[in-house]
């Protein structure tokens, strides 16, 4: 569906004959049997379960799935019937994780870049530059440097530096993925503007469908077995009953639903106080700035707590002081006995042993976690660590609960994101904490896991556990209730429900 | 917290305007010249210029002595072995057993520390006065290096910024998990050497994603263009005399006094 009269000039035509893609080293194929016309200047989303494929189609079309030595291709894959890594420039990608992509110092340089690569004269350059900043809505100095950008606009700025090469096509693999939710509607709205001044075709990658619904005239729905499942507008393929289902199956984020979640609402905690902090403030480095100061809270057994604020705002360094991994930088924060045990009362003195058997505390990212070969060796390393004994029929339960079961013998860095997530929540609780604390932990997860998560977090509070959560899923802390710790301009408020 | 790692601090406005390489070309004349001699007179003369030169970096000698202090007890540390191994001429200044210095070594470790603290400040100035994309466009506009190794080496630079950075969250993250930095010391070795894995697995992830990012940006490609020009002026001439006065001084000085002592005769 293009817009309105003929296509825009210089906009890029998609075409994908049974086209598949093996990554060398593996045995299945990413993606295959793809078969797509994207006619200029159409605005698609690009849909499918883990694994399906989408990324790959993206790194595809953008051309830089390398050469025979990194992989196997088959069928043809064409913008406007040239192979893509022929045509630098035509597609620009912008990729998922803001913190990866920033090339250079400085926010001019940074846009440049992509330009100087494309051979394009130096005045012109600048011209660009400004132009791609003035579309992406970011009105920065141009020696403004790169690190002090919040999240959204490290992701409008990536965008702006893909502009700088005039792109026919825009690729977006899950952009604002890892964004608060102000994060996310910059970059959304950034997109718009962009699409409606260069009339560039849009291919866009997104677990959360809602966010670019009413942007795309066009949804793909990518078969995880190959080939294509469902294809239309969105008002057709989102909205009937046969692809809404296949949709959710298949763990996609759909408007005006949500997983169904087992377990039930946690009720607020009545159990004893497991750790009090007062006049807290906390730090993420010895010397450096305070993050937030004059934190009290009171966290007890069987309840849920959620940190919530805005990207940079100190929820993380909150979290690691609750959690004793880092020193409190003032104030007092007290394990009580509940807690403690025959520990002492001052969680960032207790040795590595001590507090795993305490609180255990999920990264955000994963693979930070990860010490073993194994899948297997991973859920084992704690108790042993503590005991130097395993309670077997324990793991082999956690296991079973965590859906792990058929991949203990699988390399923890060789697992999908959902399964990462999962391992690195079943690695905490194997040494039974009374304490969990979880570090966005629905960041870029399907829909499928996420209610996992929910069910197991629910289950785990019911049993007594107190689950605290830095999280920006308005779902996710509605599903587990309890009360929210609010953290913005270096302060903390409670705000119970 | 990121910020402290990756922009370095720059300091001295004269000196950052210049272009990078005049300032390579000086530092290296400079070290060509102390090279070629370990004597304490033309250490001496260098030394002396350096710290004349000091105000041009913009900073307090407390704030560079900050910066360079291992730097410093490294020198003394030379000095002193040089003094107490150097072999064994004039009088004798101190003897406790074994242990003895003369003149000739006492001269010879001097000779030894100041040479060490001169060769090192040319760097320490280009350090503090050079931000890094300024040399890389210097390197690739003017010496002619090629670019993808020049941005390659640019990108990777801040990359290992980010090391430090994620050194401590990967600490964090294995002491969460029940490995922590206490226990015997084979136990705090085998820590090591896994959170120095579970570093370098995170770098390389690290710089995959980044290599894409760049690729798909049209890096790579056979010719390319630069948005900033690396220019030289005045100053820049200024600095390349400046340097071959500092290195031809010390040397002629060095021959005055006698002591010059040229490393291959």
């Amino acid at each position: 569906m293009t817009p309105e009269g003929v296509p825009p000039r210089g906009a890029v035509h998609v075409s994908a004959h049974g086209w598949g893609w093996r990554h060398a080293g593996r045995r299945a194929f990413a993606a295959r049997h793809l078969e797509l016309e994207i006619t200029p200047g159409e605005r698609v989303l690009l849909l499918g379960a883990s694994g399906a494929g989408k990324s790959t189609v993206l790194h595809g079309l953008a051309g830089v799935l390398g050469t025979q030595d990194e992989g196997e291709q088959e069928g043809e894959l064409l913008l406007d019937g040239a192979h893509p890594a022929s045509v630098r420039g035509r597609a620009g990608l912008v990729l998922q994780d803001p913190e990866t992509q920033v090339v250079l110092a400085r926010v001019g340089d940074e846009v440049a870049f992509a330009a100087e690569n494309l051979s394009v004269p130096r005045e012109e350059i600048w011209q660009r530059v400004g132009r791609a900043l003035d579309d992406v809505g970011l009105a920065l100095p141009l020696d403004h440097p790169t690190t002090a950008l919040s999240g959204g606009q490290k992701q409008r700025l990536a965008l702006a530096s893909v502009l700088a090469m005039e792109p026919g096509l825009l690729l977006l693999d899950e952009p604002t993925a890892n964004l608060d939710p102000d994060g996310v509607l910059e970059v959304r709205d950034a997109v718009v503007r962009v699409l409606e001044r260069t009339g560039a075709t849009l291919v866009v990658v997104e677990h959360r469908v809602a966010v670019w619904a009413d942007v795309v005239d066009r949804v793909v729905v990518l078969d995880a077995d190959g080939g294509i499942l469902a294809d239309g507008p969105p008002g057709t393929v989102l909205v009937q009953e046969t692809t809404r289902t296949r949709l959710a199956d298949a763990g996609v984020w759909i408007p005006g639903w949500r997983p169904p979640v087992g377990g039930t609402l946690p009720s607020p905690g009545s159990g004893p106080t497991l750790l009090s902090a007062r006049e807290l403030a906390v730090a993420r480095t010895k010397r450096g700035p305070a993050a937030v100061e004059d934190l009290a809270i009171d966290i007890r057994a069987g309840e849920a707590l959620g940190i919530t604020g805005p990207n940079g705002a100190g929820k993380s360094t909150a979290a690691l002081t609750l959690g004793g991994l880092l020193r409190p930088r003032a104030g007092t924060l007290l394990a009580q006995p509940s807690l403690a045990g025959t520990a002492g009362s001052t969680p960032h003195r207790w040795r590595s042993p001590q507090l795993v058997q305490r609180i255990g505390t999920v990264f955000q990212e994963p693979e930070h976690q990860f010490l073993t070969a194994s899948v297997a060796d991973e859920l084992e390393f704690g108790p042993r660590r503590v005991s130097g004994t395993v309670d077997t029929a324990r793991i082999a339960e956690l296991a079973e609960r965590l859906r792990l079961t058929h991949l203990l013998q699988a390399n923890p860095f060789t697992l999908s994101g959902g399964e990462k997530r999962r391992l690195s929540v079943a690695t905490m609780l194997a040494t039974a904490p009374r304490l969990l604390i979880l570090d966005e932990p629905t960041f870029g997860q399907d829909a499928l896991t996420w209610a996992e998560l929910v069910t197991l977090l629910r289950e785990l509070v019911d049993d007594g556990v107190a689950v605290l959560s830095v999280t920006h899923d308005a779902d996710f802390s509605d599903a587990l209730g309890g009360a929210t710790l609010h953290i913005s301009g270096g302060a903390g408020r409670l705000v119970s429900r | 917290m990121s910020s402290s790692y990756l922009t370095p601090v720059l300091t001295g406005r004269t000196l950052l305007r210049a272009n990078p390489v005049s300032k390579l070309f000086a530092a290296v004349v400079i070290t060509v010249a102390l090279m070629s001699s370990i004597d304490w007179v033309s250490a001496t003369v260098v030394l002396g210029c350096e710290l004349a030169l000091m105000p041009l970096l913009g900073i307090s000698v407390w704030g560079l002595l900050r910066r360079i202090w291992p730097l410093l007890i490294a020198a003394v540390l030379g000095a002193y072995g040089t003094a107490l191994l150097a072999e064994k001429t004039g009088d004798v200044l101190l003897a406790v057993g074994p242990v003895v210095f003369t003149e000739g070594s006492v001269a010879a470790g001097i000779a030894v520390g100041l040479r060490a603290l001169a060769l090192a400040l040319p760097g320490i100035f280009i350090l503090l006065t050079t931000d890094p994309t300024d040399l890389a466009d210097a390197l690739a506009q003017k010496l002619h290096l090629p670019h993808r190794f020049v941005l390659g080496g640019l990108a990777s630079l801040r990359l290992v910024g980010l090391l430090v950075e994620q050194w401590e969250t990967l600490g964090l993250a294995r002491h969460a998990r029940g490995i922590g930095s206490d226990g015997s010391v084979v136990a705090r070795t085998r820590n090591l050497l896994g959170q120095s894995f579970g570093l370098i697995v995170q770098a390389i992830r690290r710089a995959t994603r980044l290599a894409t990012a760049m690729e798909a940006r049209g890096f790579g490609g056979g010719t390319r263009t630069w948005a900033r020009s690396s220019t030289y002026s005045a100053l820049d001439a200024v600095i390349a005399v400046v340097g071959l006065l500092v290195a031809a001084g010390a040397l002629t000085a060095a021959v005055l006094a006698g002591t010059w002592n040229f490393i291959l005769s």
